[in-house]
């Protein structure tokens, strides 16, 4: 099974993805086109700018008060017929979900897709227990026939095309059940026709379904899925075990609060005014039972950091991925996690630590260009962020940079040092190297080095002054 | 009017002529240009890295090069954003009346044309520091469209990162020279003779990458085509 144990580092593995060319182009034109889309419904909204305050507001004040309402939420479901269980990290959520699909003797889930199931990678320990989990959504289809891993937070699959889907569907289909027709095109419509056929069966034939969720409703202990193909509601409404996992931080107070969150989520995410289906439940429907596992597993330590606590409002809406330049060129396996792009970068180190080379380098991969906080719906300052990681990671082991920076501080600190320095290059000009040594060749690689002039402007002012003084 | 530059350390050890036609535009538009000469550089290398104690220590150096004065000018917007936006999250409160360059032509001294000439046809790249993180706005090109002679080109994909970035063009070399290329692209999609911005580092990676090309397109920070005149 694929996974994302041991990716190297984000310089190492975007290195990869830009000399993809086929994958170069399907991103530029995938994630241009959603980005037009939610331009054009965003703008179309009279108060954008008040809304996004709301929902950060909102979500800032939940989770100031996290405990409380998490505790609301706990007896609102219980009361309704729901099981609630709480895990303190990946390992716990799953074995809490593995033993409770074992309790039902079944071998066989469905996946609504969901963002904490592939965090906590729970794909992986199911397969380990013996029990198959079939995910339904359309794009989590495709990354799970080629044995894949989702480079999207919203589009898992956006780095195939429709011909590599084609393919996947006709060689892989078989083994997972219901193989796709004869002569499969790479029409869209025909790749729909095959998915639907393949999870029909799927459907109907399953007892347990495990799903996550946008939104949890501490007053009255409501889940609410909001998705485009209407396959998480079947998964929610035909198993007779629903099992549903969930971050810690995806609690809105009321129904009031999430009123905000559904003008915010489609237009950032798949740029619709409205997405096509809202599933929501409370509890458990006679003869069918529910349960809900709240997943920590790092949020409450990054709930303690003063800056990077904003990165708990995400509502996966992956508006900031779609904005990024580097995500366009780099893809999203690169970021080494389910959470890429912006987002990612910042929570990935937050939610793991900065536990390894691949976590030191996400908050170094961007460039600050903040477009990614320009269309983020709860207002998440990722530069801010970024950079407050940054300073965490030069904490560590880095003595060369170190050293570099200092000695670069110190002649910056004394303006006559770097008159001195400035005077030496400007002599040297003339050998200014078409090739720089050492980390330095990631510059000249590919652009030209500037060459210093002959006089600085400092000098060049002193110089001036001194004319006009003697004149 | 008098006026505190703020040439900042890449103009001044780099591209000095930058920091000349400041001075030369900023005379001509009747000021009196001070060269607080202990000032060096605002900090913003070591700050983007994660190296705060050395991005306050040069932080502290420039408010104390500038104490006084009311109005500073900065050629630079990602120079100016760092002052203005990044300090008070170092614990430094940033002086009062730091400019850039085309906020202060147009809000300070109320000017869209300055007198310039410049007979070429230029497209202009509104970089990420001057219109995210200082919000320039569409002053620079009220600036140029009032410029004699000269043909303002838009550029496709004007808003987007040059792939820069400071020290993410060494850290990310690969994705670094992708996003330059297409802003490449964008550029001699225009056809303009020249490449116009208001952060000559950007300008130093695009500008690098079009001479490598041999590409033809030459870059001009804006204070240099604001400063240009029939007589030069």
């Amino acid at each position: 099974m694929a996974t994302f144990i041991g990716m190297p580092a984000f310089p190492e593995a975007s290195a990869r993805a830009v000399g993809d060319a086929q994958l170069r182009h399907n991103l530029r034109k995938a994630t241009h086109t959603i980005r037009a889309r939610r331009a054009a419904v965003v703008a179309e909204q009279p108060d954008w700018a008040g809304l996004r305050a709301a929902g950060a507001a909102i979500k800032d004040r939940t989770l100031r008060h996290l405990d409380v309402y998490l505790e609301r939420l706990e007896s609102a479901v219980t009361a309704a017929g729901g099981h609630v269980h709480w895990a303190e990290d990946a390992a716990e959520a799953d074995r809490i979900v593995v033993d409770l699909v074992r309790a039902t003797g079944e071998t066989e889930v469905v996946k609504v897709k969901s963002m904490a199931t592939q965090e906590i990678d729970l794909n992986a320990a199911l397969a380990a227990a013996g029990i198959r989990a079939y995910e339904t959504d359309l794009a989590e289809l495709i990354v799970q026939l080629g044995d894949d891993l989702p480079s999207h937070i919203l589009v898992p699959a956006i780095h195939r095309n429709r011909a590599e889907i084609r393919e996947i569907f006709s060689g892989r289909m078989a083994s997972w059940g219901r193989p796709a027709p004869e002569g499969l095109t790479d029409d869209p419509r025909a790749l729909a026709e095959a998915a639907r056929l393949h999870l029909r069966e799927r459907f109907l034939r399953a007892k347990v379904g495990i799903s996550g969720a946008n939104f949890a409703v501490a007053e009255t202990g409501t889940l609410v899925v909001l998705e485009s193909e209407g396959n998480g509601r079947m998964c929610v409404t035909l198993p007779e075990t629903l099992i549903s996992v969930v971050g810690i931080e995806k609690i809105v107070p009321t129904w009031r609060d999430l009123e905000v969150f559904l003008q915010l989520l489609p237009r950032s995410s798949t740029g619709e005014r409205m997405n096509p289906y809202t599933s929501m439940w409370t509890g458990a429907t006679e003869g069918q039972e529910f349960h809900l596992v709240l997943v920590d597993n790092g949020r409450t330590s990054v709930l303690a950091d003063r800056v990077g606590r904003q990165a708990l409002r995400c509502i996966r809406c992956s508006a900031c991925l779609n904005v990024c330049p580097v995500y366009e060129r780099a893809g999203g396996h690169a970021y080494g996690s389910v959470y890429p792009g912006p987002i990612g970068a910042i929570l990935t180190p937050q939610l793991r630590g900065l536990t390894g080379p691949l976590e030191e380098s996400l908050p170094y991969a961007s460039t600050l260009c903040g477009a990614c906080y320009d269309v983020c719906p709860v207002a998440i300052n990722i530069p801010e962020v970024l950079l407050d990681l940054r300073a965490k990671v030069v904490a560590g082991d880095h003595r060369a940079e170190r050293l570099a920076m200092g000695a670069a501080r110190r002649v910056l600190d004394h303006p006559k040092w770097l008159a001195l320095a400035q005077r030496s290059v400007g002599r040297l000009r003339r050998w200014t190297p078409r090739h720089l040594p050492g980390p330095l060749s990631a510059w000249s690689d590919t652009r030209e080095v500037p060459v210093p002039p002959r006089e600085s402007f400092r000098d060049w002012w002193a110089r001036r002054a001194g004319e006009e003084g003697g004149r | 009017m008098r006026v505190a530059l703020f040439v900042t350390c890449v103009n001044d050890t780099i591209f000095p002529g930058t920091g000349r036609a400041t001075v030369r535009l900023l005379e001509r538009l009747g000021c009196t240009v001070d060269f607080p000469m202990e000032q060096t550089c605002c900090g913003q290398m070591h700050f983007n890295t994660g190296y705060r104690d050395d991005a306050r220590a040069l932080a502290r150096r420039l408010i104390s090069a500038f104490d006084g004065y009311d109005a500073i000018v900065v050629p630079s917007g990602s120079c100016a954003a760092m002052v203005r936006e990044w300090y008070p999250s170092l614990g430094v409160t940033p002086p009062a009346g730091v400019h850039e360059l085309s906020e202060f032509l147009v809000d300070v001294l109320g000017v869209t044309d300055v007198g310039a000439y410049f007979p070429h046809t230029v497209t202009y790249h509104p970089t990420c520091h001057s219109l995210r993180a200082l919000k320039v706005g569409s002053r620079p090109l009220d600036l140029l469209s009032q410029v004699r002679g000269l043909t303002l080109v838009p550029l496709g994909g004007a808003e987007e990162c040059c792939g820069f970035g400071g020290t993410f063009a060494l850290k990310n070399p690969a994705v670094s020279a992708a996003m330059c290329a297409d802003k490449v692209r964008g550029v001699l999609d225009t056809g303009a003779e020249v490449l116009c911005a208001a952060d000559n580092s950007c300008l130093m990676h695009i500008g690098g990458s079009l001479i490598r090309q041999r590409a033809g397109v030459r870059v001009l920070h804006l204070a240099q085509i604001l400063a240009s005149t029939e007589e030069d």
